[in-house]
Protein backbone atom coordinates (compact mmCIF):
# COMPACT_ATOMS: atom_id res chain seq x y z
CA UNK A 1 0.00 0.00 0.00
CA UNK A 2 1.09 3.75 -0.94
CA UNK A 3 2.08 6.06 2.26
CA UNK A 4 0.63 8.80 0.15
CA UNK A 5 -1.92 9.00 -2.92
CA UNK A 6 -2.62 12.40 -4.60
CA UNK A 7 -4.61 11.66 -7.54
CA UNK A 8 -5.69 13.87 -9.95
CA UNK A 9 -5.36 17.06 -8.02
CA UNK A 10 -6.11 20.37 -8.90
CA UNK A 11 -5.72 23.73 -7.22
CA UNK A 12 -7.25 27.37 -8.42
CA UNK A 13 -5.77 30.70 -6.80
CA UNK A 14 -7.85 33.39 -7.80
CA UNK A 15 -9.08 31.94 -10.82
CA UNK A 16 -5.28 30.78 -11.87
CA UNK A 17 -5.05 27.01 -11.75
CA UNK A 18 -1.61 26.15 -10.24
CA UNK A 19 -2.07 22.74 -10.19
CA UNK A 20 -3.34 20.52 -12.81
CA UNK A 21 -4.21 17.11 -12.45
CA UNK A 22 -1.67 16.09 -10.03
CA UNK A 23 -0.78 12.27 -9.14
CA UNK A 24 2.07 11.14 -6.88
CA UNK A 25 2.06 8.15 -5.35
CA UNK A 26 4.65 7.39 -2.55
CA UNK A 27 5.22 4.24 -0.96
CA UNK A 28 7.06 3.54 2.69
CA UNK A 29 10.52 4.35 3.09
CA UNK A 30 10.93 6.37 -0.61
CA UNK A 31 12.72 9.43 -1.17
CA UNK A 32 11.23 11.98 -3.62
CA UNK A 33 12.33 15.22 -4.65
CA UNK A 34 10.31 17.85 -6.76
CA UNK A 35 12.33 20.23 -8.58
CA UNK A 36 11.14 22.83 -11.17
CA UNK A 37 11.45 26.49 -11.68
CA UNK A 38 9.72 29.10 -9.02
CA UNK A 39 6.00 29.30 -8.93
CA UNK A 40 5.60 26.47 -10.27
CA UNK A 41 3.09 25.05 -8.05
CA UNK A 42 5.84 22.83 -5.55
CA UNK A 43 4.70 24.10 -2.35
CA UNK A 44 0.91 24.38 -3.03
CA UNK A 45 1.87 20.78 -3.79
CA UNK A 46 2.72 20.19 -0.40
CA UNK A 47 0.40 22.47 1.23
CA UNK A 48 -2.34 20.52 -0.16
CA UNK A 49 -0.78 17.12 0.90
CA UNK A 50 -0.14 18.59 4.47
CA UNK A 51 -3.52 20.40 4.43
CA UNK A 52 -2.43 23.62 4.71
CA UNK A 53 -4.43 24.24 1.29
CA UNK A 54 -7.67 22.34 0.30
CA UNK A 55 -8.13 21.08 -2.87
CA UNK A 56 -10.64 21.43 -5.86
CA UNK A 57 -10.82 18.08 -6.97
CA UNK A 58 -8.96 15.01 -6.45
CA UNK A 59 -7.88 12.31 -3.91
CA UNK A 60 -5.74 12.63 -1.18
CA UNK A 61 -4.60 9.26 0.94
CA UNK A 62 -2.69 8.23 3.61
CA UNK A 63 -1.80 4.08 4.23
CA UNK A 64 -5.46 3.77 2.21
CA UNK A 65 -7.11 6.40 4.53
CA UNK A 66 -8.78 8.55 2.71
CA UNK A 67 -8.60 12.62 3.52
CA UNK A 68 -10.51 13.72 0.49
CA UNK A 69 -12.06 12.22 -2.24
CA UNK A 70 -13.97 13.99 -5.29
CA UNK A 71 -18.00 13.81 -4.89
CA UNK A 72 -19.69 15.40 -7.91
CA UNK A 73 -16.60 16.21 -10.06
CA UNK A 74 -15.51 18.65 -6.09
CA UNK A 75 -13.39 17.28 -3.51
CA UNK A 76 -14.44 16.81 -0.30
CA UNK A 77 -12.83 16.27 3.38
CA UNK A 78 -13.20 13.73 5.86
CA UNK A 79 -14.93 14.32 8.87
CA UNK A 80 -12.78 16.22 11.72
CA UNK A 81 -11.61 13.22 13.89
CA UNK A 82 -10.41 11.45 10.93
CA UNK A 83 -8.36 14.15 9.50
CA UNK A 84 -6.69 14.49 12.89
CA UNK A 85 -5.62 11.13 12.99
CA UNK A 86 -4.41 10.93 9.34
CA UNK A 87 -2.82 14.42 10.58
CA UNK A 88 -0.13 12.16 12.78
CA UNK A 89 1.13 10.13 9.43
CA UNK A 90 2.72 13.78 8.49
CA UNK A 91 4.85 16.71 9.10
CA UNK A 92 6.64 19.63 7.22
CA UNK A 93 9.51 21.70 7.55
CA UNK A 94 9.46 24.90 6.66
CA UNK A 95 11.62 27.06 4.33
CA UNK A 96 11.91 29.40 6.65
CA UNK A 97 11.81 26.91 9.87
CA UNK A 98 9.06 28.72 11.73
CA UNK A 99 10.36 27.89 15.10
CA UNK A 100 8.67 29.32 18.13
CA UNK A 101 10.56 32.21 19.54
CA UNK A 102 9.35 32.50 22.97
CA UNK A 103 10.25 28.95 23.17
CA UNK A 104 14.17 27.31 23.44
CA UNK A 105 15.20 24.71 21.97
CA UNK A 106 14.06 21.54 23.73
CA UNK A 107 10.74 23.05 24.52
CA UNK A 108 9.92 23.71 20.67
CA UNK A 109 10.38 19.88 20.64
CA UNK A 110 8.89 18.73 23.62
CA UNK A 111 5.96 20.82 23.44
CA UNK A 112 3.69 19.21 21.20
CA UNK A 113 4.53 15.75 21.88
CA UNK A 114 3.53 16.26 25.35
CA UNK A 115 0.38 19.07 24.86
CA UNK A 116 -0.60 17.19 21.46
CA UNK A 117 0.08 13.81 22.07
CA UNK A 118 0.38 13.65 25.72
CA UNK A 119 3.40 11.67 25.95
CA UNK A 120 4.77 11.83 29.46
CA UNK A 121 6.67 15.01 29.84
CA UNK A 122 10.09 12.68 31.40
CA UNK A 123 9.83 10.42 28.02
CA UNK A 124 9.64 13.55 25.63
CA UNK A 125 12.62 15.12 26.88
CA UNK A 126 14.33 12.34 26.94
CA UNK A 127 13.41 11.53 23.12
CA UNK A 128 14.44 14.61 22.57
CA UNK A 129 18.03 14.88 23.95
CA UNK A 130 18.34 12.01 21.60
CA UNK A 131 17.21 13.51 18.53
CA UNK A 132 19.29 16.80 19.20
CA UNK A 133 22.47 14.91 19.52
CA UNK A 134 21.89 13.11 16.35
CA UNK A 135 21.37 16.39 14.67
CA UNK A 136 24.13 17.68 16.02
CA UNK A 137 22.84 20.32 18.70
CA UNK A 138 23.25 18.19 21.96
CA UNK A 139 24.45 21.39 23.70
CA UNK A 140 21.81 24.34 22.44
CA UNK A 141 19.12 22.77 24.15
CA UNK A 142 18.23 26.00 26.37
CA UNK A 143 19.37 28.00 22.95
CA UNK A 144 16.42 30.36 21.63
CA UNK A 145 16.24 30.52 18.04
CA UNK A 146 17.45 33.69 17.71
CA UNK A 147 20.72 33.02 19.41
CA UNK A 148 21.05 30.00 16.69
CA UNK A 149 22.19 29.96 13.02
CA UNK A 150 19.90 29.55 9.90
CA UNK A 151 21.46 25.97 9.75
CA UNK A 152 20.75 25.29 13.54
CA UNK A 153 17.76 26.45 13.70
CA UNK A 154 16.15 24.36 10.47
CA UNK A 155 17.97 21.24 12.14
CA UNK A 156 16.10 22.90 15.36
CA UNK A 157 12.90 22.45 13.23
CA UNK A 158 13.84 19.22 11.91
CA UNK A 159 13.65 17.80 15.39
CA UNK A 160 10.88 18.96 16.11
CA UNK A 161 9.00 17.08 13.17
CA UNK A 162 10.58 14.20 13.83
CA UNK A 163 9.54 14.44 17.83
CA UNK A 164 6.11 13.37 16.92
CA UNK A 165 7.37 10.63 14.85
CA UNK A 166 5.58 11.18 11.32
CA UNK A 167 5.53 8.34 8.76
CA UNK A 168 6.60 10.71 6.23
CA UNK A 169 8.30 14.30 6.18
CA UNK A 170 7.48 16.72 3.76
CA UNK A 171 10.14 19.60 2.83
CA UNK A 172 9.79 22.89 1.30
CA UNK A 173 13.08 24.16 0.05
CA UNK A 174 14.94 23.52 3.44
CA UNK A 175 17.68 25.21 2.71
CA UNK A 176 16.86 28.43 0.53
CA UNK A 177 17.18 30.55 3.31
CA UNK A 178 20.63 29.43 4.13
CA UNK A 179 23.94 30.68 3.09
CA UNK A 180 26.22 27.93 1.48
CA UNK A 181 28.19 26.68 4.31
CA UNK A 182 24.88 26.38 6.53
CA UNK A 183 23.04 24.43 3.61
CA UNK A 184 25.60 21.25 3.75
CA UNK A 185 24.83 20.64 7.37
CA UNK A 186 21.13 21.02 6.64
CA UNK A 187 21.76 18.85 3.75
CA UNK A 188 23.90 16.62 5.77
CA UNK A 189 21.34 15.51 8.06
CA UNK A 190 18.19 14.93 5.28
CA UNK A 191 20.72 12.57 3.72
CA UNK A 192 21.03 10.66 7.71
CA UNK A 193 17.31 10.44 7.54
CA UNK A 194 17.30 8.95 4.40
CA UNK A 195 19.88 6.41 5.45
CA UNK A 196 17.46 5.25 7.47
CA UNK A 197 14.49 5.18 5.06
CA UNK A 198 12.65 7.79 6.62
CA UNK A 199 10.07 8.83 3.98
CA UNK A 200 10.52 11.83 2.63
CA UNK A 201 9.38 14.70 -0.01
CA UNK A 202 11.97 17.31 -0.88
CA UNK A 203 11.40 20.04 -2.72
CA UNK A 204 14.76 21.03 -3.57
CA UNK A 205 16.76 23.62 -5.60
CA UNK A 206 20.05 21.57 -4.49
CA UNK A 207 20.14 19.43 -7.56
CA UNK A 208 23.67 17.25 -6.58
CA UNK A 209 21.58 16.54 -3.10
CA UNK A 210 18.39 15.59 -5.14
CA UNK A 211 20.46 13.31 -7.53
CA UNK A 212 22.41 11.85 -4.56
CA UNK A 213 19.43 11.13 -2.04
CA UNK A 214 16.03 10.52 -3.83
CA UNK A 215 14.97 7.19 -5.10
CA UNK A 216 12.68 9.49 -7.74
CA UNK A 217 12.61 13.27 -8.97
CA UNK A 218 9.83 15.29 -10.15
CA UNK A 219 9.70 17.97 -12.52
CA UNK A 220 7.10 20.49 -12.33
CA UNK A 221 6.35 23.38 -14.57
CA UNK A 222 2.99 25.52 -14.85
CA UNK A 223 1.10 23.79 -12.56
CA UNK A 224 1.94 20.57 -14.57
CA UNK A 225 4.27 17.43 -13.49
CA UNK A 226 6.24 17.32 -16.61
CA UNK A 227 8.63 14.35 -15.86
CA UNK A 228 8.60 11.94 -13.57
CA UNK A 229 11.79 9.41 -12.99
CA UNK A 230 14.99 8.10 -11.40
CA UNK A 231 17.88 10.86 -11.02
CA UNK A 232 19.17 8.93 -13.76
CA UNK A 233 16.29 9.70 -16.30
CA UNK A 234 15.70 12.93 -15.54
CA UNK A 235 19.76 14.38 -15.58
CA UNK A 236 19.58 12.49 -18.90
CA UNK A 237 15.89 13.15 -20.02
CA UNK A 238 15.53 14.66 -24.43
CA UNK A 239 12.80 17.09 -22.56
CA UNK A 240 14.52 20.41 -23.65
CA UNK A 241 12.57 22.55 -20.59
CA UNK A 242 14.08 19.80 -18.12
CA UNK A 243 17.49 20.08 -19.95
CA UNK A 244 17.55 23.79 -19.64
CA UNK A 245 16.16 23.93 -16.14
CA UNK A 246 18.85 21.34 -15.01
CA UNK A 247 22.08 23.42 -16.65
CA UNK A 248 20.99 26.63 -15.21
CA UNK A 249 21.07 25.11 -11.96
CA UNK A 250 24.52 22.91 -12.40
CA UNK A 251 26.43 25.62 -13.84
CA UNK A 252 25.48 28.21 -10.55
CA UNK B 1 -2.17 75.03 56.31
CA UNK B 2 0.98 73.20 56.17
CA UNK B 3 1.65 70.84 53.19
CA UNK B 4 1.06 67.41 55.57
CA UNK B 5 -2.20 68.29 56.57
CA UNK B 6 -3.28 68.97 52.22
CA UNK B 7 -1.48 65.56 51.48
CA UNK B 8 -3.92 64.29 54.21
CA UNK B 9 -6.96 65.47 53.13
CA UNK B 10 -6.11 64.83 49.62
CA UNK B 11 -5.62 61.21 50.41
CA UNK B 12 -8.99 59.75 50.19
CA UNK B 13 -8.64 61.13 46.71
CA UNK B 14 -5.63 59.34 46.18
CA UNK B 15 -7.51 56.24 46.65
CA UNK B 16 -10.47 56.92 44.42
CA UNK B 17 -7.94 57.38 41.79
CA UNK B 18 -5.95 54.43 42.54
CA UNK B 19 -8.95 52.42 42.50
CA UNK B 20 -10.25 53.67 39.28
CA UNK B 21 -6.86 52.88 37.82
CA UNK B 22 -6.83 50.00 39.12
CA UNK B 23 -10.35 48.50 38.28
CA UNK B 24 -10.02 49.70 35.00
CA UNK B 25 -6.87 48.10 34.39
CA UNK B 26 -8.15 44.73 35.56
CA UNK B 27 -11.57 45.00 33.17
CA UNK B 28 -10.67 46.78 30.88
CA UNK B 29 -7.71 44.52 29.33
CA UNK B 30 -9.21 41.21 29.28
CA UNK B 31 -13.17 43.26 27.77
CA UNK B 32 -10.53 44.41 25.22
CA UNK B 33 -8.85 40.89 23.74
CA UNK B 34 -12.69 39.67 23.59
CA UNK B 35 -13.57 43.27 21.62
CA UNK B 36 -10.41 42.19 19.39
CA UNK B 37 -11.98 39.12 18.39
CA UNK B 38 -15.47 40.48 17.63
CA UNK B 39 -13.32 42.78 15.61
CA UNK B 40 -11.40 40.19 14.21
CA UNK B 41 -14.76 37.76 13.24
CA UNK B 42 -14.88 36.08 9.80
CA UNK B 43 -18.70 36.69 10.74
CA UNK B 44 -19.21 40.59 8.43
CA UNK B 45 -22.15 41.37 11.06
CA UNK B 46 -19.79 40.52 14.39
CA UNK B 47 -17.12 42.37 12.71
CA UNK B 48 -19.13 45.21 11.89
CA UNK B 49 -20.46 45.91 15.06
CA UNK B 50 -17.50 45.79 16.84
CA UNK B 51 -15.69 48.34 14.66
CA UNK B 52 -18.81 50.61 15.17
CA UNK B 53 -18.18 50.14 18.49
CA UNK B 54 -14.52 50.87 19.14
CA UNK B 55 -14.89 53.65 16.58
CA UNK B 56 -17.78 55.68 18.98
CA UNK B 57 -16.00 54.48 21.99
CA UNK B 58 -12.68 56.45 20.64
CA UNK B 59 -14.23 58.98 18.29
CA UNK B 60 -16.30 60.78 21.13
CA UNK B 61 -14.83 62.24 24.46
CA UNK B 62 -13.94 59.82 27.46
CA UNK B 63 -16.01 63.00 29.80
CA UNK B 64 -18.89 62.53 27.54
CA UNK B 65 -19.30 58.65 27.80
CA UNK B 66 -18.89 58.85 31.63
CA UNK B 67 -22.24 61.45 31.66
CA UNK B 68 -24.42 59.15 29.35
CA UNK B 69 -23.56 55.86 31.51
CA UNK B 70 -24.01 57.72 34.87
CA UNK B 71 -27.40 59.56 33.78
CA UNK B 72 -28.39 56.77 30.95
CA UNK B 73 -30.25 54.76 33.52
CA UNK B 74 -32.38 57.87 34.51
CA UNK B 75 -33.14 59.78 30.89
CA UNK B 76 -34.10 55.82 29.30
CA UNK B 77 -35.48 54.27 31.94
CA UNK B 78 -36.44 56.76 34.59
CA UNK B 79 -34.21 54.45 37.28
CA UNK B 80 -33.63 57.06 40.34
CA UNK B 81 -30.01 57.34 40.22
CA UNK B 82 -28.76 55.78 43.70
CA UNK B 83 -25.34 56.93 44.99
CA UNK B 84 -23.44 54.34 45.02
CA UNK B 85 -23.87 54.19 41.07
CA UNK B 86 -21.47 57.24 40.89
CA UNK B 87 -18.69 55.05 41.49
CA UNK B 88 -19.71 51.92 39.05
CA UNK B 89 -20.59 54.46 36.41
CA UNK B 90 -16.95 55.58 36.52
CA UNK B 91 -15.60 52.16 35.94
CA UNK B 92 -18.42 51.18 33.48
CA UNK B 93 -17.54 54.19 31.69
CA UNK B 94 -13.81 53.79 31.87
CA UNK B 95 -13.60 50.24 31.38
CA UNK B 96 -16.23 50.56 27.96
CA UNK B 97 -13.37 52.94 26.99
CA UNK B 98 -10.32 51.47 27.68
CA UNK B 99 -11.27 48.32 26.50
CA UNK B 100 -12.03 49.52 22.90
CA UNK B 101 -7.96 51.13 22.98
CA UNK B 102 -6.71 48.14 24.75
CA UNK B 103 -8.86 46.03 21.78
CA UNK B 104 -6.88 47.69 18.50
CA UNK B 105 -3.41 47.47 20.18
CA UNK B 106 -4.20 43.47 20.64
CA UNK B 107 -5.34 43.51 16.92
CA UNK B 108 -2.40 44.98 15.84
CA UNK B 109 -0.27 42.55 18.29
CA UNK B 110 -2.14 39.78 16.53
CA UNK B 111 -2.45 40.80 12.92
CA UNK B 112 1.88 40.90 13.27
CA UNK B 113 2.65 37.39 14.19
CA UNK B 114 3.57 36.00 11.07
CA UNK B 115 1.34 33.47 9.69
CA UNK B 116 4.11 30.62 9.68
CA UNK B 117 3.67 30.33 13.20
CA UNK B 118 -0.10 29.35 13.07
CA UNK B 119 1.24 27.35 10.40
CA UNK B 120 3.94 25.48 12.24
CA UNK B 121 1.59 25.04 15.18
CA UNK B 122 -1.25 23.60 12.87
CA UNK B 123 1.73 21.06 11.45
CA UNK B 124 2.39 20.32 14.70
CA UNK B 125 -1.10 19.33 15.85
CA UNK B 126 -1.87 22.39 18.28
CA UNK B 127 -5.88 22.98 18.49
CA UNK B 128 -7.23 26.13 17.62
CA UNK B 129 -6.92 27.05 21.24
CA UNK B 130 -3.59 25.32 21.95
CA UNK B 131 -2.37 27.65 19.15
CA UNK B 132 -3.49 30.91 20.33
CA UNK B 133 -2.91 30.83 24.42
CA UNK B 134 0.28 28.63 23.86
CA UNK B 135 2.34 30.21 20.36
CA UNK B 136 0.37 33.58 19.84
CA UNK B 137 -1.01 35.05 22.79
CA UNK B 138 2.59 35.00 24.58
CA UNK B 139 4.46 36.75 21.49
CA UNK B 140 1.42 39.45 20.98
CA UNK B 141 1.98 40.18 24.90
CA UNK B 142 5.76 41.19 24.22
CA UNK B 143 4.54 43.21 21.41
CA UNK B 144 1.79 45.08 22.61
CA UNK B 145 3.49 46.57 25.86
CA UNK B 146 4.84 49.41 24.67
CA UNK B 147 1.23 50.62 23.18
CA UNK B 148 -0.33 49.28 26.61
CA UNK B 149 2.20 51.52 28.85
CA UNK B 150 0.90 54.68 26.54
CA UNK B 151 -2.77 54.03 27.25
CA UNK B 152 -1.89 53.18 31.07
CA UNK B 153 -0.42 56.20 31.73
CA UNK B 154 -2.68 58.03 29.88
CA UNK B 155 -5.65 56.30 32.01
CA UNK B 156 -3.52 57.44 35.36
CA UNK B 157 -4.02 60.92 34.14
CA UNK B 158 -7.71 60.52 32.70
CA UNK B 159 -9.25 59.18 36.39
CA UNK B 160 -9.39 62.95 37.01
CA UNK B 161 -12.71 62.99 34.61
CA UNK B 162 -14.40 60.53 37.17
CA UNK B 163 -15.06 64.32 38.63
CA UNK B 164 -17.92 65.09 36.27
CA UNK B 165 -20.27 62.91 37.59
CA UNK B 166 -19.29 63.65 41.13
CA UNK B 167 -16.57 61.83 42.01
CA UNK B 168 -14.27 62.67 44.26
CA UNK B 169 -11.25 61.19 42.40
CA UNK B 170 -7.98 63.39 43.96
CA UNK B 171 -8.01 66.46 41.49
CA UNK B 172 -11.57 67.27 42.49
CA UNK B 173 -10.32 67.63 46.02
CA UNK B 174 -7.17 69.31 45.30
CA UNK B 175 -9.24 71.66 43.45
CA UNK B 176 -11.74 72.63 46.54
CA UNK B 177 -8.89 72.72 48.99
CA UNK B 178 -7.17 75.41 46.50
CA UNK B 179 -10.23 77.42 46.34
CA UNK B 180 -11.04 76.96 50.33
CA UNK B 181 -7.64 78.02 51.42
CA UNK B 182 -6.66 80.24 48.31
CA UNK B 183 -3.34 78.31 47.87
CA UNK B 184 -2.06 76.78 44.99
CA UNK B 185 -0.24 74.13 47.10
CA UNK B 186 -2.95 71.57 46.61
CA UNK B 187 -2.45 71.30 42.66
CA UNK B 188 1.25 71.37 43.13
CA UNK B 189 0.81 67.80 45.16
CA UNK B 190 -1.68 66.52 42.62
CA UNK B 191 0.29 67.28 39.64
CA UNK B 192 3.18 65.48 42.17
CA UNK B 193 1.00 62.78 42.64
CA UNK B 194 0.19 62.19 39.01
CA UNK B 195 4.00 62.42 37.50
CA UNK B 196 4.96 59.99 40.78
CA UNK B 197 2.24 57.26 40.29
CA UNK B 198 3.26 57.51 36.56
CA UNK B 199 6.39 56.68 37.30
CA UNK B 200 5.74 53.50 39.17
CA UNK B 201 3.61 52.50 36.39
CA UNK B 202 6.68 53.45 33.61
CA UNK B 203 8.81 51.34 36.04
CA UNK B 204 6.25 48.29 36.24
CA UNK B 205 6.19 48.45 32.64
CA UNK B 206 9.73 48.20 31.95
CA UNK B 207 10.41 45.02 34.28
CA UNK B 208 8.15 43.16 32.20
CA UNK B 209 9.55 44.44 29.00
CA UNK B 210 12.86 43.44 30.18
CA UNK B 211 11.59 40.09 31.59
CA UNK B 212 10.20 39.43 28.31
CA UNK B 213 13.81 40.34 26.50
CA UNK B 214 14.78 36.70 26.77
CA UNK B 215 13.91 35.80 22.92
CA UNK B 216 12.77 37.99 20.00
N1 LIG C 1 -2.24 31.75 -1.23
C1 LIG C 1 -2.11 32.03 -2.54
N2 LIG C 1 -2.98 32.88 -3.13
C2 LIG C 1 -2.88 33.14 -4.46
N3 LIG C 1 -1.96 32.62 -5.27
C3 LIG C 1 -1.05 31.77 -4.74
C4 LIG C 1 -1.08 31.44 -3.35
N4 LIG C 1 -0.08 30.58 -3.10
C5 LIG C 1 0.55 30.38 -4.28
N5 LIG C 1 -0.02 31.10 -5.26
C6 LIG C 1 0.38 31.11 -6.68
O1 LIG C 1 0.47 29.77 -7.11
C7 LIG C 1 1.54 29.59 -7.98
C8 LIG C 1 2.43 28.49 -7.48
O2 LIG C 1 3.04 28.88 -6.28
P1 LIG C 1 3.98 27.95 -5.43
O3 LIG C 1 3.31 26.65 -5.20
O4 LIG C 1 4.39 28.72 -4.24
O5 LIG C 1 5.19 27.75 -6.42
P2 LIG C 1 6.66 27.23 -6.11
O6 LIG C 1 6.71 26.72 -4.72
O7 LIG C 1 6.92 26.20 -7.15
O8 LIG C 1 7.56 28.42 -6.31
C9 LIG C 1 2.24 30.94 -8.11
O9 LIG C 1 1.80 31.56 -9.28
C10 LIG C 1 1.77 31.68 -6.90
O10 LIG C 1 1.74 33.05 -7.15
MG1 LIG D 1 7.85 27.38 -3.08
Amino acid sequence: MNLLEMNHVSKTFDGLEVLKDISIQVKEGEVVSIIGPSGSGKSTILRCATMLETIDSGELTYLGRKAAWNEGGKAVYAAHNELKEIHRYYGLVFQNFNLFPHFNVLKNIIDAPVSVLKVPKEQAITEARELLKKLGLGDKEDYYPHQLSGGQQQRVSIARALALKPKILFFDEPTSALDPELTTEVLKVIKELAKEHMTMIIVTHEMQFAKEVSERIIFMENGYIQEEGTPEDIFNSENTRVKEFIGKLESR
Amino acid sequence: MDILSIIQQLGSGMITSIEIFFLTLVFALPLGLLIAFGRMSKIKIVQWIFKAYISIMRGTPLMLQLLVVYFGPYYLFEIKIAKWYRMVAVIIGFVLNYAAYFAEIYRAGIEAIPKGQYEAAKMLGYTKTQTFFKIIFPQVVKRILPPVTNETITLVKDTSLAFVIAVTEMFTLAKQIAANEASMVPFVAAGIFYYVFNLLVALVMEKFEKKLDYYR
